[in-house]
């Protein structure tokens, strides 16, 4: 065997290599993390959080426009204040709009659903570090129960 | 009270053993890197050890990755979630069956033949003559050997990942009809790159570097007898699968735990 | 006259067993020393010893008059340019053909272009007969002929002293005439100092110009050829005539027949 021929299959094996990594960086693994666009912040401040997680998506009509960057406890009233990172191509949402804290699926992930409010005279867009009024927490299976069955109590 | 002193004997043994082995590893490493000299020889090992060994890992990646989508399609579907056949296969191989199928192959392949190949050369006397050469084994032989098999199984691991993925995908969307979007789009939502791919590639090195570590110095801590070459392979295989599969369970409990 | 290695009251024991004790030899310079004995006395360990590869438990080895247990790794690696050993087996590197097993110790230690290293490889296989098989892989090449190429590779850095292990083992007639022939005339010609560790007498006694004879942990023997052959120690008599049985006996110790067969002593 040849030198020649060793370091030629070597650099195949090298290219093959980086192949399957381009591959698995492409295909395979989740590309809104990749591609860091430009993104702005929003706050939004609810009863619960549930199962939401820094990284869940933010989605207005099931399309993704974000990602929460933080969940923490506001200092004062000892409420979740979420962070939500949303991309610069989404940036017309209207004061009004409202968040709530929905479920993928029946045993999905929790993701931040968006809607947007109306558009009318008066009403400016959100911008960067505004607050979103108009919230709603995670539903919580306990309340739920407990409501069901007080009701049925009665 | 005679395997009491047994047990005394084969401890002091083993300990002693793993102070040569040691001794063996910073020998090898801690060194001036001669780079014009060793690189050809390290590029001929990453030869020897990785390219010779790309079509067990090649194989093997697509049967497990078919493999893998018929078993999880049959489960899946009873959920209704076939969908998620994508993710299910991606994770299993990135984060478990990659790392440790390639090692586990690579150890009786590529381990293997490192031990018998310096068991030998110990046994012929070779060792010997390039020390009287005033050459040091361990830059030459060792050194050499040790970087080829820490550079090429991360390397096998990743090509056996994405093959099994290209499997499961042949398997999942041509064969079992589930939907080739689907099979992608599920994937890549639930595939994170630093959490499953990089420490996926962090597993490899890990068992890359052990493997290589115990295949060579049970070549070079041999009887250079046949007896004693066949037994150092044996332990070879035997070791450092025992040691992938240990580690495996660390690292795991380490990189996935609750977090 | 000058010595090249002096050993000095050299105690060696390996895995429990004393294999030297007190022991002390000259190597002169410039001539061929045989160390004789019986098979598994640790004839090699005492090249490795000679070599530094391994340490004795007392005693000093000199090497041009610098003692090789004293020396750093460095040094060691230096001062080991000026030796060479040939073992018993050739240790040929398998995987290269025989021209780059000869080109093999130039490579590594000098700076000298191909076309150099390619005449000095080329010469010295002309001196051990080889030329003709340089491109051969030491697989093809049989025991005498892997022992040859061996030889070549030994004095590619023209060394000043060679150590021959058992270098007669198991050749025929022609390849150890051959043999004698070249360690011999490397002597003469190269100025080489030449140990040979063999327990073939007639051979070693036709180029040797001094003896050792190793035995029981001690010398035993040592002198010219002349003062051998005529030496009055049953043990070394035993051993150059190559007799069956006498100071070393033939039967391993035992208990005697009687007892074994008839259970009386």
């Amino acid at each position: 065997m040849t030198s020649r021929k060793v370091e030629i299959l070597v650099g195949l094996f090298v290219v093959l290599t980086v192949a399957a990594g381009m591959m698995l960086a492409l295909n395979v693994v989740n590309q809104g993390m990749s591609g860091q666009a430009e993104t702005y912040t929003l706050y939004a401040k609810f009863d619960n959080v549930g199962g939401l997680k820094d990284r869940s998506a933010i989605k207005v009509g099931g399309v993704t426009v974000g990602r929460v960057t933080s969940i923490k406890l506001d200092s004062d009233a000892f409420t979740p204040v979420v962070a939500l990172s949303i991309s610069k191509d989404y940036h017309q949402f209207p004061e009004t709009s409202s968040v709530s804290i929905l479920t993928s699926g029946l045993l999905g992930e929790q993701y931040i659903g968006f809607q947007p409010g109306f558009k009318i005279e008066g009403i400016e867009d959100l911008r960067e570090g505004d607050f979103i009024s108009d919230t709603k927490s995670a539903l919580i299976l306990e309340d739920l129960i407990g409501q069901f069955l007080f009701s049925k109590g009665n | 009270m005679q395997w009491l002193a047994q047990i005394g004997h084969s401890t002091l043994d083993k300990s002693a053993a793993c102070g040569r082995a040691l001794l063996m590893l910073l020998g090898a490493i801690i060194a001036k890197p001669q780079l014009l000299k060793n690189t050809p020889l390290t590029i001929r090992q990453i030869y020897v050890v990785g390219v010779q060994s790309l079509l067990i890992i090649v194989v093997a990646g697509l049967f497990i990755g078919m493999v893998m989508a018929l078993q999880g399609y049959t489960i899946l579907v009873s959920y209704g979630a076939e969908g998620s056949l994508g993710p299910m296969v991606a994770l299993s191989l990135l984060r478990e069956l990659g790392p440790v199928v390639t090692a586990l192959l690579f150890a009786g392949r590529a381990g293997s033949a490192l031990t018998a190949e310096i068991g030998l050369m110990k046994a012929t006397e070779q060792l010997s003559s390039l020390e009287m050469m005033a050459i040091d084994p361990l830059r030459r032989i060792v050194a050499p050997r040790l970087w080829a098999g820490i550079i090429s199984m991360p390397m096998l691991a990743l090509i056996f990942s994405a093959v099994g993925i290209l499997g499961g995908h042949v398997v999942g969307v041509e064969w079992l009809g589930v939907d080739s979007g689907s099979y992608w789009s599920i994937m890549q939502s639930s595939v994170d790159w630093d959490k499953d791919v990089v420490n996926g590639i962090i597993k490899t090195v890990v068992f890359a570097f052990v493997i290589t570590w115990i295949a060579i110095f049970k070549g070079y801590d041999a009887i250079p007898t046949s007896e004693g070459i066949s037994k150092a392979t044996t332990e070879t295989v035997v070791f450092s699968s025992l040691a992938v599969l240990g580690l495996d369970f660390i690292l795991t409990a380490l990189m996935f735990g609750i977090e | 006259m000058e010595n090249l290695v002096e050993i000095d009251n050299l105690t060696f024991s390996r895995g429990g067993r004393v294999l030297y004790d007190d022991i002390s030899m000259r190597i002169v310079k410039g001539k061929t020393t045989a160390i004789m004995g019986p098979s598994g006395i640790g004839k090699t360990t005492m090249l490795r010893l000679m070599g530094g590869q391994l340490r004795p438990d007392s005693g000093d080895i000199r090497f041009k008059g610098e003692s090789i247990q004293a020396m750093r790794r460095n040094r060691l690696f230096t001062v080991r340019r000026q030796m060479s050993m040939l073992f018993q087996s050739g240790a040929l590197f398998t995987d290269m053909t025989v021209f780059d097993n000869i080109a093999f110790p130039l490579r590594e230690h000098t700076k000298l272009s191909e076309a150099v290293i390619s005449t000095i490889v080329l010469l010295k296989l002309q001196a051990v007969g080889l030329r003709g098989a340089a491109y051969m892989m030491p697989a093809e090449l049989s025991g005498g002929m892997a022992r040859r190429a061996a030889l070549a590779r030994a004095i590619a850095l023209d060394p000043e002293l060679i150590m021959y292990d058992e270098p007669f083992a198991g050749q025929d007639p022609i390849s150890m005439g051959v043999l004698v022939k070249l360690i011999k005339a490397l002597n003469d010609a190269l100025q080489l100092t030449s140990v040979v560790v063999t327990h073939d007498v007639k051979e070693v006694l036709t180029i040797a110009d001094y003896i050792y004879i190793l035995a029981e942990k001690k010398v035993i023997g040592s002198g010219t050829p002349e003062e051998i052959k005529n030496s009055d120690s049953p043990l070394v008599q035993q051993f150059l005539q190559g007799q069956a049985d006498g100071p070393v006996p033939f039967h391993y110790p035992a208990d005697s027949l009687r007892k074994t067969f008839l259970g009386t002593s």
